[in-house]
């Protein structure tokens, strides 16, 4: 007998007796309104929210909010950066990025988290290796809380999933918080419509 | 195997006061920032309840949930591995490794591997194991276990930490900024992230509609592991299982709140699918968690999500550090998991608790924590665990408290002796209760002598 067949035989034998499975519900409170909620909590997980002008250019914008950083790795049309992500053949070859930009397909505004999967990274370890990361997000696609999140396709459909909240952080000494403990030292989302 | 002397082992973290005053207010101020995270949350009991009732339904269809998830994972291209126990799962893992010449492994913080002693296995054979987590690897250099499940070096202060790095990564000895500590790891940690030729994580939760599993972590480190090397396996209890994503939504939302007093994780990942050009595994194990699904006061104890609640609220646990519980799960919940694995070894766990019942009211899905300790306490006692000195004084108490004129006698001997004792012979070594405590004033007057006097008018002494 494998295994496999041992412990499921097992558990099998050791289940007690059958408990219902309850239905989980929306907790729907759509009474707040998303993009100040998003921004408060975004803010508290350490992330930043920035508001280009609609008729801004991008690219300056981003080469002025980012002066001092030199490889700007892009996975998005709108900015150009000094590389793309599409020519990177491995995940090491973006251990010298500074600053990768990518757009989030939805965010949470109860935990400021924003979505990104290989669809949106293309190279997953871009959104770790690279010291800073530049997300865009439509307003449009922020959604209440955790639940409604979970209840979207993406989840089931991508092969990696993550809702980011805000930059790396860790608090194990002492409970001293520090932004930008093995990933990225800073997170901003940048409000720019699709 | 030897048993843990609680008592004796939290007497030397006791003794290191500023240790000991830091961690307990440390721990505590988790707890209350929990409080508060949690109070936002007007649906927060009903997502406890519905947790709580999600893993009672999981547990008790674990079977055919498990068929679900690896036929999912398989289907998504995942290579899914079952152990028995701690051997067979390290032996799977080095098969694994061992076949691709992997010579260094990544690995984010698993307590499972933890409880496999994955570690010194691998390392035995050749192959360098870097935890990356920043206080798991602080733990790792100073060759000590995690000392909590979720903060694994509370137990130590920047002193120690910047010792252990100076000791083992050359860093300055002068310098103990945590912010300087956690950069200079930071910087060390990096370039193992890119020659490993693998990476490791646990799970916290593990999909069956998916077949996905999920890490919900802060650093940022698992992720790495998990993405930058071409091989990623994850370690997974086989308790981990939810049905829906649906319901994964209700555990992520009580699961860092209750933690650390944050909304969520910074990173709460999900694997699914191995990405292009690399190889994913997933190894499903058992460990002595089918045998305690049949154990009729213990099961829901596999509803644990991890989150180390009820440590941070625990007394006994903010006194005494988490090493002093000589096991790989420290706190109310290492007190009730610990015995399964060996009920010699941990008879005293069960008694380092005062039974206040704040476990039970933190565990955001519900386990009867400290009515499950004061089971394992009759256990031992039955199983004559008992040591000599506790079961006398339990039956001098039994007898006392079985005869209500001998207890009252008792107590008024006792109230007077505290007032008017010297305190070399309070604190001495005789009073267990006088140790590293100070003992609290006693009241004017028993309940008893005042409730005679105040609501008996009668006189009549109730029987």
């Amino acid at each position: 007998m494998s295994s496999r067949d041992m412990i499921l035989e097992a558990v099998q034998r050791n289940q007690p007796p059958a408990a219902p499975l309850p239905e989980v519900p929306l907790f729907d409170d759509a009474a707040e309104p998303p993009l100040p909620r998003f921004k408060a909590s975004l803010e508290r997980m350490g992330g930043k929210l920035a508001e280009p002008s609609a008729d801004a250019d991008l690219a300056a914008w981003v080469a002025e909010r980012y002066s001092g950083l030199r490889v700007l790795c892009s996975a998005v049309p709108e900015i150009a950066g000094t590389r793309r992500i599409e020519a990177a053949q491995a995940p090491k070859e973006l251990e010298d990025v500074e600053l990768a930009i990518t757009r989030a397909a939805f965010a949470v505004a109860e935990t400021g988290s924003i979505y990104l999967s290989e669809r949106e990274l293309i190279v997953n370890a871009l959104g770790y290796l690279t010291q800073h990361l530049l997300v865009l997000l439509d307003p449009a696609d922020i959604v209440g809380n955790l639940h409604h999140a979970f209840a979207r396709p993406e989840f089931a459909e991508a092969r990696y999933s993550v809702l980011m909240s805000g930059p790396s952080a860790t608090a194990d000494i002492e409970g001293v918080l520090i932004h930008g403990a093995q990933g990225v030292r800073s997170l901003t989302v940048a409000l720019v419509a699709k | 195997m030897k048993r843990i002397d609680h008592a004796e082992a939290s007497s030397h973290f006791i003794a290191e006061t500023e240790h000991e005053a830091f961690h307990d207010r440390r721990l505590w101020d988790l707890r209350q920032k929990r409080d508060r995270e949690s109070q936002t949350i007007p649906e927060w009991q009903a997502l406890r309840d519905l947790a709580s009732a999600i893993k009672e339904h999981t547990l008790t269809h674990l079977a055919g949930y498990l068929e679900q998830f690896e036929a999912k994972a398989k289907a998504n291209g995942v290579q899914v591995h079952w152990a028995l126990d701690a051997e067979e799962h390290n032996r799977i893992v080095h098969d694994i490794l061992a076949a691709r010449a992997v010579r260094t492994l990544v690995k984010s913080k698993s307590m499972l591997t933890e409880e496999c002693e994955l570690r010194p296995y691998l390392e035995r054979r050749g192959i360098e194991v870097v935890e990356t987590d920043l206080g798991e690897r602080i733990q790792q250099l100073d060759d000590e276990p995690p000392s909590h499940i979720v903060v694994p070096a509370v137990h130590k202060l920047r002193g120690d930490v910047a010792d252990v790095f100076t000791r083992t990564l050359g860093t300055d000895a002068l310098n103990d900024d945590p912010h300087y500590l956690s950069e200079q790891q930071r910087v060390k940690t990096r370039p193992y992230f890119l020659k490993a030729e693998a990476g490791m994580t646990g799970g916290n939760f593990a999909v069956a509609e998916t077949g996905g599993v999920v890490v919900c972590t802060n650093e940022g480190n698992a992720d790495l592991s998990a993405n930058v090397p071409p091989l990623f396996i994850a370690s997974v209890g086989i308790e981990k299982l939810v049905p829906r994503l649906a319901d994964l939504a209700v555990f992520v939302r009580l699961l860092s709140r209750s933690a650390l007093g944050s909304p969520i994780t910074q990173y709460t990942s999900h694997f699914r699918s191995p990405r292009d050009g690399g190889e994913m595994h997933i190894v499903l194990v058992d460990n002595g968690r089918a045998e305690r699904l049949g154990m009729e006061k213990f099961w829901t104890s596999l509803k644990c999500i991890r989150c180390g609640a009820c440590m941070n609220t625990c007394p006994v646990y903010r006194r005494s550090g988490g090493l002093s519980y000589g096991a790989v799960y420290s706190g109310p919940i290492g007190i009730i998991l610990n015995p399964t694995h060996d009920l010699r070894k941990y008879s005293s766990l069960p008694f380092a608790s005062t039974l206040n019942g704040s476990c039970t009211n933190v565990c955001p899905v519900k386990i009867n924590i400290h009515e499950q300790i004061y089971h394992w306490r009759r256990i031992i006692a039955e199983h004559n665990q008992l040591p000599f000195v506790k079961k006398a004084a339990m039956k001098m108490a039994g007898r006392l408290l079985a005869s209500p004129k001998m207890y009252r006698r008792s107590i008024n001997v006792t109230d007077a002796a505290i007032e008017h004792l010297p305190r070399f012979l309070l604190y001495s070594r005789f009073n267990a209760w006088g140790r590293q405590r100070e003992v609290p004033a006693t009241p004017d007057q028993t309940f008893h002598a005042w409730y005679l006097k105040n609501r008996r008018m009668d006189g009549k002494t109730p029987s």
